[in-house]
């Protein structure tokens, strides 16, 4: 069996003998018999860590790990500067609690101060909190902050990423938010639709962009038109694009939300990821979840630690903006070294590659037969083709290569980033030039 | 110093190759205005900042850790080392079943461990933390309750005990919360629950949620008839886990009574706490509740592992499957320890919290004062702070001068000036030896020299800070012009 306690047989022996006890049986008598579990767990038994790591090392082999990516749709295959795994693996930041005991938690408040200027400076907002789970529940979180006592109901774009929509569903479906979507029109939002839709009742709206489909929508338009009901308005954002996409708050976002797994973490098969969450200065105190604030200590030394928490659910209980109190602390660090280590021209950089080379990839595909769906995108676009998508995808897994995501039975959603090189799209053009 | 502070126009590091197709400039239109204000720094101002940061932080591996309710145990590197595996880390959540085979290995090995040790039929990984898990129950019971025809059941019992994500969870879950007073003893007051269930109330009651041990470190001797109250009215138990480190292989949630259940793998199951995440909250249920349960499971044909939606999902709770790097730690730490190694955590940790206990309590009261307590107890100083002025706020900064992290404070709220100590039972022998010693000179310190105590901490990065002042004028950001 393997252990991780230090005490040996002869220690807790004695320190059962000091409290008077002759066995660990003693200190569970209190428990009442008809619920005691008998007998061992139904478990096998411990082993060494030599042989839980082949064990694992065998669960792991049987993934297939591809060496060109060209699936996006939400979750996204970038460069992980080496600082950023360096970072996340000191025990110390890996380990500690929530920074509650704030004297000696110093470092982790600064790194969260920190994570949150990076996200108030990529999305335009004037405040970010401490992130939530992930992407769709700071989209569903969002929904939730903007609701009043006359507006209850949230319109939500068909063009957004699935998960996120499901998502949110759920939280309505707990809160009673009523919700209706928004229908795409040319794999765009419908603003017709959303003029006709929207009412004095609405308590916000919430699009994507770029959206699910890749399409760079017309989200100032939007804006307009939200904000002529005083409706709130949610911009989802891929915060990698906003490496030279127009802010959410150039836009006139009320809270721009998004997924942070872009900035420095893993595919890792769906999480951990990150939500992040930012609003103007007049929505702080709406924002849900953990935020650190600026202050001094007892000599006037600058300091940090948590704030706003009349907001929280330690403190108000039933009446707190959400029930959120884990987050995603040690993402968030992940997403400051990658801010950093990036710096404005680095994540510049990330973004015009990741354009460039979809619309490389757009045209190669284009030349070979596939029809590309028309306007402007960032990172992602849909093809048709006559040939279903199953054999074109077959193609490329049986040489090594993830293929985009299949929408339907003839249409992929493809993405680019900076790790598709010019030889590897070309060899994903030669194999599809075979079957197209 | 903030990173942002060390940034200089110019430095940087060359991470990324040029570019090898022609550039695609988007429509200026669709452009920002300006860059973002990031840090512009080295790589060396990098690497010495963050290792600057970890100085001023505290970790397990920093020293005793004994946060109440927080099962603060060691945690072990070779879960960090499987995790880390390119055949995790590298593999898109949207990748054809085939390719997923050893990640929803994964989930199905974790969920049989997990059904093993509480007894749940079906295990859901999507909930990403407790608070989440919670959410997700309630939602279970909701759905339940609905499916019913009981749409009228939308209440729910929490205790006065309960950590404040259970009546936050319930709000969120459409449901209003029925407060019930704890009785003398710290556990449920059996009578009056009785009373409320077998009142026309009792017909609108969609559930309780419940820890047990509770948090202030009791087993509810009553729990069998607790929830037998409960079914009888027509609801639903819900087992907070936050305190299953006390009773794996001793006692299971479903042969208490309870329908279903969230765990915290970041406490029970030896995952790093992040510094508040991520965690994973996975939810397990009877198999009445199965057919609800959020997300996709995993189920096996001939030997092959695939995903399915149950039949009547609530829907989805986050994208994708949960925190999935999570679980391979917790099925890592699961493997290493075994049956009989899950059970001796359990009861080493039983045994710390009691032997800390019996060492103290000559000079701390005792909350609830019971003969044995399961892997925590709470503290009551409100007679120290009678007496001497000294609160249970100077006493956990007195903790911090002698760079142990301070038990829970103020928490459970039915203890004026708690003291919650959960020492796990990663600790040896001699640093609880030593830890008690901390505290008896602490108190020793609080009749002689109060004053000390109410300036502590002085070893610290900050001394104490104004929390106050950070309220009324936010900074929430660096900007540029305080510069």
């Amino acid at each position: 069996m393997g252990t991780y306690v230090p005490n040996t047989l002869p220690q807790q022996q004695d320190m059962l003998k000091e409290m008077g006890l002759s066995s660990m049986e003693d200190l569970f008598a209190h428990i009442p018999e008809e619920v005691k579990y008998q007998g061992p767990l139904d478990l096998p038994e411990g082993r060494s860590e030599m042989e839980v790591l082949a064990e694992m090392e065998d669960i792991a082999g049987k993934n297939r790990v591809f060496r060109s990516i060209f699936r996006g749709a939400g979750a996204y295959h970038h460069y992980i500067p080496a600082m950023v795994g360096h970072v996340l693996s000191n025990e110390t930041l890996q380990t500690a609690y929530t920074p509650y005991q704030a004297e000696i938690s110093q470092g982790v408040l600064q790194s969260i101060f920190e994570y949150q200027t990076g996200i108030c400076e990529l999305t335009g907002m004037d405040v970010s909190n401490a992130s939530v789970y992930d992407g769709a529940t700071a989209a569903a979180e969002a929904l939730a902050m903007c609701r009043e006592r006359k507006r209850n109901k949230a319109l939500v774009s068909a063009a957004v990423q699935p998960g996120v929509l499901e998502t949110i569903r759920t939280y309505c479906f707990g809160s009673g938010m009523e919700l209706a979507v928004i229908p795409e029109k040319d794999g765009l939002t419908d603003l017709d639709a959303l003029a006709s839709m929207i009412d004095e009742e609405t308590a916000c709206v919430y699009l994507q962009h770029p959206n699910y489909y890749g399409r760079l929508e017309d989200a100032a338009r939007a804006g307009e038109i939200i904000h002529e009901t005083k409706a709130k308005y949610i911009l989802g954002v891929n915060p990698l694009s906003l490496g030279i996409l127009k802010t959410p708050a150039e836009y006139g976002a009320d809270v721009a939300v998004g997924d942070g797994q872009p900035l420095g973490l893993p595919l890792a098969f769906g999480g951990p990821y990150l939500g992040f969450m930012a609003s103007t200065d007049a929505m702080k105190r709406k924002l849900p979840g953990r935020i650190v604030g600026q202050t001094m200590d007892a000599e006037g030394k600058r300091g940090y630690v948590l704030t706003l928490q009349a907001r929280e659910q330690h403190i108000r209980r039933e009446k707190a903006s959400s029930n959120i109190c884990s987050n995603q602390a040690l993402c968030a660090l992940a997403v400051g070294v990658y801010l950093a280590a990036m710096g404005p021209e680095g994540l510049a950089e990330a973004a015009r590659q990741c354009t460039a080379k979809a619309h490389y990839f757009a045209e190669k595909l284009e030349e070979i037969g596939f029809t590309v769906e028309q306007g402007e995108f960032f990172h992602e676009f849909v093809t048709s083709s006559a040939k279903p998508a199953a054999d074109i995808l077959a193609a490329l897994e049986e040489a090594g290569i993830l293929g985009g995501l299949p929408l339907d039975e003839h249409r992929i959603l493809w993405c680019c980033t900076e790790m598709n090189s010019r030889k590897d799209m070309d060899e994903a053009v030669s194999i599809l030039k075979e079957v197209v | 110093m903030l990173i942002y502070e060390k940034s200089r126009q110019g430095r940087g590091s060359s991470l990324l190759p040029a570019c090898d197709v022609p550039d695609h400039p988007l429509p200026e239109k669709d452009l920002r205005a300006e860059a973002p204000g990031l840090p512009q720094v080295s790589e060396v101002d990098l690497s010495r900042h963050y290792t600057e940061l970890a100085h001023k932080a505290h970790g397990v591996n920093d020293g005793f850790y004994p946060l109440g309710s927080c099962t603060m145990k060691y945690n072990p590197r070779i879960n960090e080392k499987t995790a880390a595996l390119p055949g995790f880390t590298g593999v898109h959540p949207l990748q054809p079943e085939s390719t997923v085979q050893g990640c929803l290995q994964v989930l199905k090995e974790t969920g049989e461990a997990l059904s093993a040790i509480t007894g749940m039929e079906a295990f859901t990984f999507q909930p990403a933390a407790g608070a989440h898990g919670e959410f997700t129950g309630l939602l279970l019971i909701m759905a339940y309750h609905q499916a019913n025809g009981q749409t009228q059941r939308t209440k729910i019992i929490v205790p006065d005990s309960a950590h404040g994500t259970n009546p936050a969870s319930a709000v969120m879950a459409g449901m209003s919360v029925i407060n019930v007073d704890s009785d003398e003893s710290g556990c449920v007051d059996v009578a009056k629950l009785r009373e409320l269930c077998e009142s026309e109330e009792g017909q609108e009651i969609a559930g309780l949620m419940l820890t047990n041990p509770n948090t202030a470190g009791l087993f509810d001797p009553n729990i069998l008839e607790i929830t037998r109250i409960i079914h009888d009215c027509g609801g639903q138990v819900y087992y907070d886990g936050a305190n299953l480190n006390a009773v794996m292989g001793i006692a299971r949630p479903a042969d208490m009574g309870f329908d279903c259940v969230h765990l915290n793998l970041h406490k029970t199951f030896s995952t790093p706490h992040g510094g508040g995440g991520p965690g994973a909250g996975p939810v397990g249920c009877r198999a009445h509740l199965a057919p609800f349960l959020p997300g996709k499971t995993v189920e096996e044909k001939d030997g092959v592992l695939t995903l399915a939606k149950p039949a009547q999902s609530l829907g989805e709770m986050k994208d994708f499957y949960g925190n999935f790097l999570v679980a391979v730690k917790a099925l890592t730490y699961i493997k290493t320890l075994g049956a009989e190694g899950i059970l001796s955590a359990s009861q080493n940790a039983v045994l710390n919290a009691n032997y800390m206990m019996a060492k103290l309590r000559d000079l701390y009261d005792i909350a609830f004062d019971t003969k044995v307590c399961m892997h925590e107890f709470v503290m009551d100083l409100s007679r120290l702070l009678k007496e001497t002025g000294v609160s249970a706020m100077d006493i956990a900064k007195g903790l911090l001068d002698h760079g142990i992290h301070p038990p829970t404070m103020y928490f459970p709220l039915t203890v004026h000036e708690a003291l919650m100590v959960e020492p796990t039972e990663t600790e040896s022998r001699e640093t609880l030896d030593w830890a008690i010693g901390v505290l008896r000179d602490l108190h020793q310190l609080a009749h002689t020299d109060p004053e000390a105590l109410h300036q502590a901490p002085v070893t610290t990065p900050v001394r104490r800070l104004d929390e106050v002042g950070a309220a009324r004028h936010p900074v929430l950001r660096y900007t540029r012009e305080e510069a």
